[in-house]
């Protein structure tokens, strides 16, 4: 089974639950944490890959929290109308999700393997790449 | 591979260009007779790629022999870019001493209403680098964008008063098509060649060429190789005063040479790399021109620019500069740079070079150390406009110009001068 992305968006009040133990015990979910930006008393976000049965069990546990949770690809997205496709994004993102098709030297998003590191939004010239909240 | 090479003729390129040449400099098609094909709607047009693979094919003078106008682009961040502005007179008339069209001062110590506005100028309450690496969401580049996309930019101006000028200061909106002129006028753009830039030190470093991460992480180039536009005319045979190109979407010309135009060979070792140096000053009606190919950008750490799109028509006069249209990106060198201490420090020389084949390969080795490369100027945007000055010329709808004067060449030595202090 192919694991699922999924990007964590949870408010201050629940930052110190225990939320990944939860998933592991009582989902019985395999899980990757890509990401994480978990601060006591502070909005936290979690980029996770999820492996297992009950991924949709998981995911509404999560939903009764209070946790924003989404599929990753729709974090990141490139504004087609601003990019060049220059290329420069190329080789500083750090999962190939932006990446080169030769020899036609065309920029393609492969919002899959994006992990929401953001580096792109910083190194993009004419900030093509945006988060989609 | 070396141009000539490929012939099986010479490895160097300035004898083995002067052995081949005998011969070559014979006149094949005069600009009249190129744009009286263009009128009949019989002139055979193709861009520089496309005219590479027909050399390759049919051989360099068969190839001269049918085509008569190549045509290149580029399409990347070129600071010394902005336009002249004149906004019309207030009543009362006010003589503007300072502009700010969005925030971004605009250098108005021209005239009364004529300002200047320029890529890389920043908002006057802008952080800069304060919170490093700074974000330079916005400059002159945006502001030029704006006005070509046709959007409402605010146009704020403050004066002394004179008798004739009695108005002190001004807010009000402006649009490209409501005030007078709005000319492009960029100093200096098309740079010939430039340097791939690397960073050899232990920390992250932010350039105009990017962001370079330690230890040769990464490399950065910044031309279109086989098709930009001075790579593909290095000893300036067509290139002048006066000849129209593709600007910015709509229609320029080349004004000017370029500031820092020092167009030489690379020759290192007896070795010919192609070309490097030189560059164009180029003027057209920005209001003709569009948003697609003219684009602000930022560069994180470093400032604020201007994204142009320039495509030349190169005519093929002989089989002398056929020749020089044909080269391809594995003929074509561009030296690799350390950004962290030889470029701030202005320490000649280079690391190495590199052609245009490996760097679009996606990766080079420097040092011993294979590093990923990247480029800052698109190449399918540059074949793009590519084909739209070779449709524009194939509809008859762009004829070729030649120049008042032509530009120095590599063979009158300009080199630049160090600024004492």
């Amino acid at each position: 089974m192919s694991p699922k992305k999924i990007v964590l968006r949870f408010g201050p009040d629940i930052s110190e639950e225990p939320i990944i133990y939860r998933l592991v015990k009582d989902y019985d979910l395999l899980i990757n944490i890509v990401k994480a930006n978990v601060n006591p008393q502070k909005e936290g976000t979690m980029v996770l890959d999820l492996t297992g049965d009950q991924i949709e069990g998981g995911m509404n546990y999560l939903r009764e929290k209070g946790v924003q949770v989404q599929a990753l690809s729709q974090e990141i997205v490139r504004n087609e109308d601003r990019c060049t496709m220059c290329g420069v994004c190329t080789a500083i993102c750090p999962t190939g999700a932006l990446f080169m098709e030769r020899p036609a030297m065309e920029v393609y998003f492969d919002g899959d393997k994006c992990v929401v590191c953001q580096l792109c939004l910083k190194i993009c010239p004419v900030r093509a790449m945006e988060v989609r909240l | 591979m070396p141009l000539l090479e490929r012939r099986g003729i010479c490895v160097n390129l300035r004898t083995g260009f002067r052995a081949l040449v005998e011969g070559t400099g014979i006149m094949l098609r005069s600009y009249s007779e190129i744009n009286q094909k263009i009128k009949s709607g019989k002139a055979v047009v193709m861009s520089a790629d496309e005219f590479i693979s027909l050399v390759e094919e049919n051989g360099l003078s068969a190839a001269a022999k049918k085509v008569d106008v190549v045509t290149t682009g580029t399409f990347a961040p070129m600071c010394s870019s902005g336009a002249f502005l004149s906004f019309g007179h207030s009543a009362p008339r006010m003589r503007m001493q300072k502009a700010w069209l969005n925030g971004v001062s605009a250098y108005a110590g021209i005239a009364a209403v004529d300002a200047y506005i320029g890529a890389t100028e920043l908002p006057e309450d802008d952080p800069l680098n304060s919170n490093y690496p700074g974000e330079f969401r916005y400059g002159g580049g945006h502001v030029i964008e704006d006005l070509v996309a046709r959007k409402t930019v605010s146009l704020k101006a403050t004066s002394y008063g004179t008798d004739c000028y009695p108005r002190k200061s001004i807010e009000t909106v402006i649009t490209i098509d409501q005030i007078n002129e709005a000319t492009l006028f960029n100093p200096r753009n098309a740079y010939q060649n430039y340097n791939c830039a690397v960073n050899l030190s232990d920390r992250t470093i932010y350039t105009y060429m990017g962001m370079l991460k330690p230890r040769l992480g990464n490399a950065h180039y910044s031309t279109s190789g086989q098709l930009s536009p001075l790579l593909k005319d290095p000893h300036f045979k067509t290139i002048g005063i006066g000849t129209r190109i593709f600007l910015g979407g709509g229609t320029g010309y080349v004004a000017w040479h370029g500031t820092q135009h020092f167009p030489s060979i690379q020759e290192p070792e007896g070795k010919c790399l192609g070309p490097a140096g030189g560059t164009l000053a180029v003027i057209g009606d920005l209001k003709q021109m569009s948003p697609r190919w003219l684009k602000g950008v930022s560069f994180t750490g470093y400032g604020a620019s201007l994204a142009v799109g320039i495509g030349i028509p190169i005519p093929l006069l002989s089989e002398e500069i056929a020749h020089y249209a044909a080269a391809t990106d594995r003929d074509l060198y561009a030296p690799v740079v350390d950004y962290s201490d030889a470029y701030p420090g202005r320490k000649p020389g280079c690391l190495t070079h590199v052609s245009y084949a490996d760097l679009k390969s996606g990766k080079i080795t420097v040092q011993g150390k294979e590093i990923p490369t990247a480029p800052l100027s698109g190449y399918p945007k540059a074949r793009e406009i590519a084909l739209i000055l070779k449709e524009r010329i194939s509809n008859g709808d762009f004829l070729l110009t030649e120049p008042v004067q032509l530009l120095p060449s590599p063979a009158d030595g300009r080199a630049g001068n160090v600024l004492n202090g």
